[in-house]
């Protein structure tokens, strides 16, 4: 089984180290710094923010190598960048860049519509977004180290991410009460492997690391995807398209850190200006919907 | 047991105590982390706990507790303990009396899993045999003081040392697999 490789261990196991943790979305140093400033555990790198890649249309492409170089020789925490997804080439750049971490990503212009890339074949852990659990489990066994919910990116509103989350919990717990043949059945309904199947059964969680992203703007919004089951968070737009970036990084940190607590999120909520301008997901055309690029 | 719940995988070591036969709880206040009889601080990235640990005003606590109870640091936990931090410099508690060098062997393509001999210091208490390091953009120590003991070593720098009460390792214990081995965890717990 794909879970016992030693290089698959070493990968989820870095994933472990960012649980608890924010991953900021920044675009050049300066950012990179306010994020590591505020306590971001990551930072994702990237050409433009979603929201500006909603509003700009047009080819979103892998981030820029000296966008990289230039982060990653301003911050000492780790560093991730995006690929589109199915571009293997993009991702052989970004591994001989030596990033830390690889975004497998539908917020880019996917370049293949049919196939991701075959993770298998790096050193370099990938994360990739899940909108349920048999995509889940389809990019586990391609070989991603981390899970992300996929939300709607640059939205500012956090329905999809719920809805992303909730399903993909839910669907885990089915499996838990499920029979043996009943779960052959199951992997046949989710397009995934019987092997994590029956993985998810036995243990009533993703084999990896179960992240949220795609709609956070506010510390609330945080604590409720961590509630619901998130072990981390990933911020995209949510943090530099506010009115006071580093005001608000700290409190989405804190509220990470003390998701559980009211006291504490109150304290993370107060004075934060003005976020991120939210969309009406459901007033969106379905052709400038992030979440259904990948399958 | 309290395990330091900022960020990291304070979930596993949780996990790994109850294995080791230890109650276990996160500590998020200082509240909570005084109602514990030993911490552990966890893997995840040490910059980010300091952060967390200055903005979540639970720094002096964190030292005051240092200076009476047992503390065991992993990767990030034990750069905090350290003396000294190169590569960045960064601040530290000086717990123990070692330099620690952070992502040392340099980043996460260079992270790896390797079988270790323990010295005789830790097998004649906890038992033969070799133990298991999972290494994930470890820190080196560059330099031990003679008060530290050490228990382990990799590639000629040690890599588990305890000093008094007070135990670190650069790998992560917490992620080997603990229906085989919890020597790690049961050897911090007797200092309880």
């Amino acid at each position: 089984m794909i879970l016992n490789s030693e290089q698959y261990r070493v990968n989820v196991a870095f994933a472990e180290m960012m649980k608890g943790g924010v991953i900021m979305d920044v675009i050049n140093a300066e950012q990179a710094i306010i994020a590591e400033r505020a306590g971001a555990c990551a930072v994702m790198a990237l050409e433009r923010v979603p929201s500006d890649i909603r509003k700009e249309g047009g080819v979103a492409r892998m981030t820029p190598v000296n966008i990289i170089r230039e982060i990653k020789a301003a911050v000492s925490i780790p560093v991730m960048a995006k690929v589109r997804i199915g571009h293997f080439a993009e991702a052989q750049i970004l591994e001989a860049l030596a990033v830390d971490f690889i975004d497998e990503s539908e917020v880019l212009t996917p370049a293949d519509e049919e196939h991701h890339i075959n993770k298998h074949a790096f050193k370099v852990p990938f994360v990739c977004g899940a909108r349920n659990l048999g995509e889940a489990l389809r990019r586990i066994a391609e070989g991603a180290s981390m899970i992300r919910t996929k939300g709607e990116a640059g939205s500012g509103n956090i329905v999809e991410a719920v809805r992303h989350i909730r399903t993909i919990i839910k669907e885990m717990r089915h499996l838990t009460i499920l029979g043996k043949e009943e779960l052959v059945h199951e992997a046949k309904n989710l397009g995934a492997p019987l092997d994590l199947v029956e993985w998810v059964a036995a243990h009533g969680k993703l084999p990896v690391p179960n992240f949220s992203a795609g709609g956070i703007a506010t510390p609330a919004d945080a604590a409720l995807v961590l509630q619901l089951g998130a072990e981390a968070v990933f911020v995209g737009s949510g943090i530099f398209k506010s009115s006071d970036p580093e005001m608000r990084a700290r409190a989405i940190v804190k509220a990470t850190t003390y998701y559980k607590d009211p006291a504490k999120l109150l304290e993370a909520s107060e004075d934060l200006g003005a976020a991120m301008p939210g969309l009406d997901i459901s007033k969106l055309p379905e052709s400038e919907l992030m979440q259904t690029r990948g399958w | 047991m309290g395990v330091l719940a900022l960020q990291g995988d304070f979930e596993r070591h949780v996990h790994a105590l109850e294995i080791a036969g230890a109650c276990a709880v996160e500590v998020r206040t200082a509240a909570e982390m005084q109602q514990c009889d030993d911490l552990v601080i966890p893997g995840g990235e040490s910059t980010t706990m300091l952060k967390l640990l200055n903005l979540m005003d639970l720094k002096e606590p964190l030292r005051e507790y240092l200076g009476l109870k047992s503390v065991f640091g992993t990767c990030a936990g034990a750069i905090l303990m350290a003396k000294e931090v190169l590569n960045p410099a960064q601040e530290c508690f000086g717990a123990m009396d070692l330099t620690v060098e952070r992502n040392g062997y340099g980043r996460q393509v260079d992270s790896r899993v390797v079988q270790l001999s323990p010295s005789a210091s830790f097998t004649e208490r906890m038992g033969e045999g070799a133990l298991e390091a999972v290494f994930i953009r470890a820190p080196i120590v560059r330099r031990a003081g003679a008060a530290a003991t050490v228990l382990a070593e990799y590639e000629g720098n040690p890599v588990l040392l305890e000093q008094g009460r007070h135990m670190v390792a650069t790998f992560h214990p917490e992620l080997t697999d603990l229906t085989k081995d919890t020597r790690v965890h049961k050897l911090f717990l007797t200092k309880l």
